[in-house]
Formats: structure tokens, C-alpha cells, sequence
């Protein structure tokens, strides 16, 4: 990556760790109900594959997913409003920090039953093929996804039919509260799994958003020439625990110490200064992104609750819900 | 699996001029009128390419459209439906196929929380116009995990419209409809109909999903039914009529969205109520219908609402056993007239 596409990620993975605190303190405090699964220390996975997608590419997240959202275009505003059950959040309320989606940019959704989004981004990949564009579908998924039938079901099918779609896991060692490799038979759970299918399984430092970058616009290339699906493992770890009731406990403290000291913020600083980047340059963007995301939460704490009324619109496509004459 | 069909092979693109069509040509007829209109509805399905479905449901499709429109898929009920799911949601009109509905719980995933839940949980972002057509219902031997009416289970969940034709116009009319839907249909084919024969449908044939037909006017008692219920509502209402009992007969056609007005507008005229489910007595279509009827109708009935669904058991695999579970004529029959005395 040149130095100011780099700089341009970095900041975008600061917006993201930005907006994960953000979500964080305003569930503390009360604004944020029901659940949110933070996705702070995986930033460098959204943002590095989002650089090397185009704008037409479809994703697909999972309800850990604040993440892809935001590298697809999604503002903070939108993604804090849907959060604070806002009408102006993304999908006005209805869906909240599990179901982010922002479709006008491909990005077609998050979805919050494990492993469901992997035939989808299959079928997404079959649409692109047969209406003959060479768009791409990529599917994000944790580790714990790849115990999970749908993850089997799609990798074959998108290998038989060779279909021009990713599959990116994000291996944060722990699925849930469980370490991943405690229920798994292989050691790499996403990449050993590829060769069953045909399909080659690529591990790649998931908190280096350089790395990260190249090894989708690799893949990426492949599928829309035609070569078919390719894997992914991108190795991350999560700064906070599963979701909102979990303070992650069951991690060793050297455990938590080691990636700490790996993170994909970090990371990225240091290869700035490689490159020559002035430390002005970045702290300039450090203070872009704090002013957007403090301006973000103060937008979206003013902004109207939904209309109740909006619960019985949006089941069909004529934007109502009657289910009987 | 054995080929569990019976029928001879038929050339769907004939069948239109035929003077009868078989309900499986029409299914095949019905899915064929929509692809050559619209290039984007593409099918997928175990065994339905080459093999022209184990129901002989899509035969001729293959060699009129191509394998580029016609996918033979591995037996991979979530990578079928979730990879319709992700073709609507981008540009197609999807047409998957679940070879037996038993196996819809294979992905019931997508039925239950992924196809009908995606537009409202985004806000109406997206839309997922898709048929899920499957092979329902019992009568023919197949046993507990090949024969059971499972429209029920459609019915337990808001954001799936459900379609279950009783007659090959109806096929090829519904299907129509269901494939020019923007919102998701789950299509109910009849393994029970599938030889049986009716007058084809014109050219351009549609039937708009939510309209039942009233099959056969009477002013004593309203027969209510869906698919394989449908004839035998009709020959009830027959040995009824030699009893001076006068039946209506009311073909639901599609369960959502429920026509409860041509319900509670047969209701107005016969005052008795007669609901003819295949599916369980427990969690049956009917049940929710006789709800309607009861908080809405109560004025115009002069008798108890009646059900007649299958027993609350698996579907044994004996001739006897099953037709002890499945509604017959007879017990038709003997509801009707126990209600007419009332």
C-alpha cells in the first residue's frame, strides 16, 4: 500500500476502534439495549479487504459486524443510531448491532445465526456470474462458523460451481466464551477445512492491514477470472469479550497481553513511520476521527425514536405487513 | 433414492396446446412460461436438470433453457435455499427446489429467520423475490419423513407467502404469480395431484396469491380446503348433496395472505364452517382460521366451527394406518352431517 492509501486505512480502522468505544460507553450508560458484539481488534480484516474490493462487491457480515458496515461506507451516525434504537439508524431501528446493513453499498447485511451468510454470499457470487459481471461476494465469519453445516454447504457448492466468491474467518481463537480449538479437529479451523473442498486455505495476519489487503485483492483477482471461491484465515483477537455480557474472563492474561501488543492500530503506525509519514499526519487523522465520532453520538442521542407505527411496515415489498385479506 | 414417480415423461412445451395437462406437467409448464419471459428466473435443485426432477416436475426445462438457467445442485438443502436467498437479494428470481417439504427443516434456517425476516430487519433495504416450490403431503405410502403436509409450518412464520394449488390451471397460474412476486413464496406441490389432470391454462395465465375460488356453491355448510383437500371436499360435498346437504366448497389456494373474506362472505350465506386439513389438528392452518371466523364471524355462524385435519401422529407407511391419520371423504362426510343436525 502506498503511504496515503495506508494513511487512509488507518484512519478508518481508528474511526471503527473509535465507534466500538463509542458503543461500548453508551451501553454502559444506558443508551445501547439488548446486546452488541464489539468487533474492536479486528478493524485491519474490514478495512484492509475493503481495499482491495470495488465498490460494486457485495459483503456479508455477521452480528459482529459494526466493522464491515463501517468499511463499506456506512458513517458512525447511522451505525450509533441503529444502536440507541434511533429512527435515522440503518435500518431505522428495526435491526440494531446485529443486523447493520447498508445495501446501497453492498454491503448486504449482518446476520446473527452462525454460518447462515455463507450460502448467501455463494448465491450473491452465482447471481453476479450468471447476469455476466464480474462483481465478487465475500462472507465474513468467526471461527466458531466453521463447525457449522451452512460453512460446508457453501464452500462445496461455490467450489463445484466455481463461484466467484471469499470467505474470509476472522479467527479470534475463541468461539464464544470456548477456544476454538478445544471443538475442532484441525488446527486451523477455516484454512485446514479448504482442501476438502478443492480450495486452497490461506492464513494471513489478520491484525496487518497491508497483509490483509494484499491477500484479498489476491484472491479477489482469481475469483473474478474465473478460478473459483478462495479461503481465507485472517488470525485477530477481540479487545472486548463475545458480546456485552462476556468480560472475557477465560482468556490468559499473557494471552491477552501478546495480542494486545499486536494490534492492528499499532501495526499500521509503525508502517507509516516506514513509509516517512509524519506522526503530525496521523495524529491529524486521530483527531478527524474523534471529532466525527463525538460529533456521531451527539447526533444520533438528538435524533427521534421510531415511529411504532414503522413496526408493521417493511415485511413485503409493497412496505406493508398484511398477512390476510 | 428410487425414482418414486409413475408418470410418463412429458414435453412441457406441448402441453400448453394439449386438451388436458397432468398437475406435474403443469409444474414444469408453469416454471417454463416464466423463464422465457424473464431472463433472470433461474432453478436449482437436487436432481432437477438432467434428470428432470425425482417428481418428474422439471422435465424439458434442461434441454429448452440450459445449464446456465437449469442447476443441479449436491444434496445441500442450505446451500439451495440460502444461495436463492443471496441470487434474489442481487438482481435474479431464483426458483429452488426442497425435493420432499420433510426436508424444508433441513433449512429451515432461511424459512424461518433468514428469507423472511432480511427486508424488515434492514429496514426494507432489500428485497428477496424467491420460490421455494416443494413436493408436500401424503397417500402414498412414503412413511413418516417423506409424507408429511407441512404448510403449517410455512404458516407459523410472518414473511413467507404460501401457495398450495389444487388443480394444474392453478399450477401454472399461481406459479405465475408466485415467480413475479417481489416478496419470497413457498410453493406447495401435491405429491398426491401430480398425475392428476385438468383443462390447461391459457396463454398469460395468472392467479393473484390470496384469492380462494369458491368451487361449488351451497347454502348449508362451507367446506373450506387446501391442494389434495380439494377433491376430496368436492367428492364430500357430492354424497353430502344425495343427503340433502348443500356444501360450499371454498379452495383456500394460498394460506398467506389468508382470503378470509371469501371465507366470511360463504360464512354469511351457510352459517357452518368445515375446515379440511391435511396437515396435524395440532398447529393446523384451520386453527387460525377458525380464529378469524370465531372473532370476526361469530354473528353469522348457527353451529360450533368444525375441523377435520390429520391425527396428531407421524404418518405411518401402511395404506390403513395412513389413511386412518389423513382426512377421507368419509370423515368428511360424517363431520358434515353431524354438524347439519346441530
Amino acid at each position: 500500500m502506498k503511504a496515503d492509501e495506508l494513511l487512509a486505512a488507518y484512519e478508518q480502522m481508528a474511526l471503527v476502534r473509535r465507534t466500538e468505544r463509542a458503543a461500548h460507553d453508551l451501553f454502559m450508560s444506558g443508551l445501547v439495549k439488548g446486546t452488541t458484539h464489539l468487533a474492536a481488534g479486528h478493524e485491519a480484516i474490514a478495512v484492509g479487504a475493503s481495499a482491495a474490493l470495488r465498490p460494486d462487491d457485495y459483503v456479508f457480515a455477521t452480528y459482529r459486524g459494526h466493522h464491515h458496515a463501517l468499511a463499506r461506507g456506512a458513517t458512525p451516525e447511522e451505525c450509533l443510531a441503529e444502536l440507541m434504537s434511533r429512527a435515522t439508524g440503518l435500518c431505522g431501528a428495526k435491526g440494531g448491532s446485529m443486523h447493520l446493513t447498508k445495501a446501497a453499498s453492498g454491503m448486504l447485511g449482518s446476520y446473527a445465526i452462525v454460518g447462515a451468510h455463507l450460502p448467501m454470499a455463494a448465491g450473491a457470487a452465482w447471481s453476479a456470474r450468471l447476469r455476466g459481471t464480474d462483481q465478487i461476494a465475500v462472507a465474513f465469519f468467526g471461527d466458531g462458523a466453521t463447525n457449522i453445516g451452512a460453512f460446508h454447504e457453501a464452500l462445496n457448492l461455490a467450489a463445484v460451481w466455481k463461484l466467484p466468491v471469499l470467505f474470509v474467518c476472522e479467527n479470534n481463537l475463541y468461539m464464544e466464551y470456548t477456544p476454538i480449538a478445544d471443538v475442532t479437529a484441525v488446527p486451523r479451523p477455516a484454512a485446514d477445512r479448504a482442501a476438502a473442498y478443492g480450495v486452497e486455505g490461506q492464513v494471513v495476519d489478520g491484525n496487518d492491514v497491508v497483509l490483509v489487503r494484499e491477500a484479498v485483492a489476491r484472491l479477489a483477482d482469481r475469483a473474478r477470472a474465473g478460478y473459483g471461491p478462495g479461503l481465507l484465515e485472517a488470525e485477530t483477537y477481540r479487545h472486548f469479550g463475545h458480546s456485552r455480557a462476556d468480560p472475557a474472563t477465560y482468556r490468559p492474561a499473557e494471552e491477552v497481553e501478546r495480542w494486545l501488543k499486536h494490534d492492528p492500530l499499532d501495526l499500521a503506525r509503525g508502517r507509516l513511520r516506514a513509509l516517512g509519514v509524519p506522526a503530525e499526519a496521523v495524529d491529524e487523522a486521530d483527531a478527524r476521527v474523534a471529532e466525527a465520532v463525538a460529533a456521531a453520538v451527539e447526533a444520533a442521542r438528538n435524533a427521534p425514536a421510531p415511529d411504532p407505527r414503522e413496526a408493521l411496515t417493511d415485511v413485503w415489498a409493497d412496505g406493508g405487513a398484511a398477512w390476510r385479506t | 433414492m428410487a425414482d418414486m414417480t409413475t408418470a410418463t415423461p412429458g414435453a412441457p412445451a406441448g402441453a400448453a396446446a394439449a386438451r388436458v395437462i397432468t398437475y406435474r406437467e403443469a409444474v414444469a409448464e408453469g416454471i417454463a412460461r416464466e423463464m422465457r419471459r424473464d431472463p433472470t428466473v433461474v432453478c436449482l435443485g437436487e436432481d432437477i436438470g438432467a434428470a428432470g426432477g425425482v417428481f418428474k416436475t422439471t422435465v424439458g426445462l434442461l434441454k429448452e433453457f440450459g445449464p446456465e438457467r437449469v442447476w443441479d445442485t449436491p444434496i445441500s438443502e442450505q446451500a439451495i435455499v440460502g444461495a436463492a436467498m443471496g441470487a434474489a437479494m442481487t438482481g435474479m428470481r431464483p426458483v429452488a427446489e426442497i425435493m420432499f417439504s420433510d426436508f424444508l427443516a433441513c433449512c429451515w434456517d432461511y424459512l424461518a429467520n433468514e428469507i423472511p425476516k432480511v427486508r424488515y430487519m434492514t429496514g426494507g433495504q432489500v428485497t428477496v423475490p424467491l420460490v421455494v416450490r416443494t413436493a408436500n403431503g401424503g397417500g402414498l405410502g412414503f412413511g413418516a419423513q417423506h409424507s408429511q403436509a407441512t404448510e403449517n409450518w410455512a404458516f407459523t412464520v410472518p414473511g413467507l407467502k404460501i401457495a398450495a394449488p389444487a388443480t394444474p390451471a392453478d399450477v401454472i397460474g399461481m406459479m405465475a404469480a408466485a415467480i413475479r412476486s417481489d416478496d419470497p413464496v413457498v410453493f406447495y406441490e401435491h405429491k398426491g395431484l401430480f398425475a392428476a389432470k385438468g383443462p390447461p391454462a391459457p396463454p398469460g395465465h395468472v392467479v393473484e396469491l390470496g384469492r380462494a375460488a369458491v368451487l361449488r356453491e351451497g347454502a348449508d355448510v362451507t367446506l373450506v380446503a387446501l391442494a389434495s383437500m380439494v377433491p376430496v371436499a368436492l367428492a364430500a360435498a357430492e354424497r353430502l348433496a344425495a343427503e340433502d346437504i348443500d356444501a360450499e366448497v371454498i379452495d383456500l389456494r394460498c394460506l398467506v395472505p389468508l382470503d378470509t373474506t371469501t371465507v366470511l362472505a360463504s360464512l354469511a350465506r351457510t352459517s357452518r364452517l368445515v375446515t379440511v386439513e391435511e396437515n396435524p389438528y395440532q398447529g393446523g392452518w384451520g386453527a387460525t382460521l377458525v380464529s378469524v371466523v370465531a372473532d370476526e364471524g361469530f354473528g353469522l355462524l348457527d353451529a360450533p366451527l368444525r375441523r377435520v385435519a390429520g391425527e396428531c401422529v407421524p404418518l405411518p407407511f401402511a395404506d390403513a394406518l395412513e389413511e386412518r391419520v389423513i382426512p377421507t371423504v368419509d370423515k368428511v362426510v360424517a363431520k358434515v352431517r353431524d354438524l347439519a343436525t346441530y
